[in-house]
């Protein structure tokens, strides 16, 4: 399980969207080119034919474990999953502040 | 090849038979296969048999039993429970005359512990559960339904839930949500990282990965010559 130590200043960041490449790459059986060519408007949910609603599920719970986070129920909408962008920001939002040492 | 085995009798008295999948050629190593469970049972069906035909060309024989209420099982998956199905592996470890056991992710939480053995990527029964009713909140909301993970835990305690297309009884959503893998003497992890490569339990459809299988063939089998040596 890959943790996340501190989300701060540029290289954290390029560290978070390289595990969230690498995270979607694996959830969804995609090639390491093609995530690693996602932008922030790149349609997930909707426009990924892979990524139904067992595979959002399978996302999120991947999400959990290698960024230690919790996600809430309230927490998935259809704005978080709906582009790369969206779904990097919601990852950022919780991860920083505060940091949970979980 | 297939046969069966007869689960020994519960409490209403009746033994149960369930199907086996065997590379059985009576050789001294015999591994008895957990499988990965529900969802991920289909997705990695084909990975675990991959797996076996490699440990058999390396010269390991290996037995894939049903559990009660799994694959061709019929039994009613709503009337399983953890204990039973770790009792259900104990027994077919005993008949099948299993020397080691090689369980796969869930499969973990019902290894036998009077067996050395293996935990492939072990799964712990909060995440499973967990990652079960948020597939099925998600898919209700798209349906516009609106399900909570509080809500559905709950009345999964009390009446069972089905998650997925698979029925869980009371008992087994109850069980799962405490159960975790434990290593007992002679078992070792052997984590998703050492496969080399994404688990296929994260795929959306099943699917296969010949480099992953012989990883795992070959990690069990260089472990065996090291408990040998």
């Amino acid at each position: 399980m890959t943790t996340l130590p501190h989300l701060d200043g540029a290289p954290a960041e390029a560290a978070l969207d390289r595990e969230l490449k690498g995270l979607i790459a694996d959830v969804l059986g995609l090639d390491a080119a093609q995530a690693e060519a996602f932008g922030p408007e790149t349609g997930l949910f909707g426009h990924l034919p892979e990524l139904d609603s067992m595979a959002v599920a399978g996302l999120l719970t991947e999400m959990e474990d290698r960024l230690g986070i919790v996600i809430e129920d309230d927490d998935v909408d259809g704005e978080m999953l709906e582009t790369y962008g969206g779904l990097l920001a919601f990852a950022r939002s919780k991860l920083d502040p505060p940091l949970d040492p979980r | 090849m297939i046969f069966t085995w007869n689960i020994p009798a519960r409490d209403d008295g009746l033994a149960g038979e369930e199907q086996v999948l065997g590379f059985d050629r009576g050789r001294s190593v015999r591994v008895l296969v957990l499988p990965a469970w529900f969802d991920e049972a289909n997705k990695l069906r084909r990975f675990t048999v991959e797996v076996m035909r490699r440990l058999d060309s390396a010269g390991i024989d290996s037995l894939l039993p049903d559990l009660p209420g799994c694959n061709e099982s019929l039994e009613p998956l709503e009337q399983q429970t953890l204990g039973y199905w770790r009792e259900a592996a104990k027994a077919a470890a005993d008949l099948l005359g299993a020397t080691h056991v090689l369980a796969i992710r869930a499969g973990a939480m019902v290894a036998p512990d009077g067996l050395p053995g293996w935990h492939y990527a072990a799964q712990s029964g909060p995440k499973l559960l967990r990652g079960m009713i948020r597939a099925r909140t998600i898919a209700a909301r798209e349906a516009g339904k609106f399900e909570t993970y509080e809500g559905l835990t709950t009345l999964g305690r009390e009446a069972g839930l089905v998650l997925g297309g698979w029925s869980l009884g009371p008992a087994m959503i109850s069980e799962l949500e405490t159960a975790e893998p434990a290593l007992a003497p002679g078992h070792s992890d052997i984590p998703q990282t050492a496969l080399g490569g994404p688990g296929l339990w994260l795929r959306a459809e099943p699917d296969e990965d010949a480099g992953q299988a012989e990883s795992l063939a070959v990690l069990i089998a260089q472990s065996l010559a090291e408990t040998a040596g």
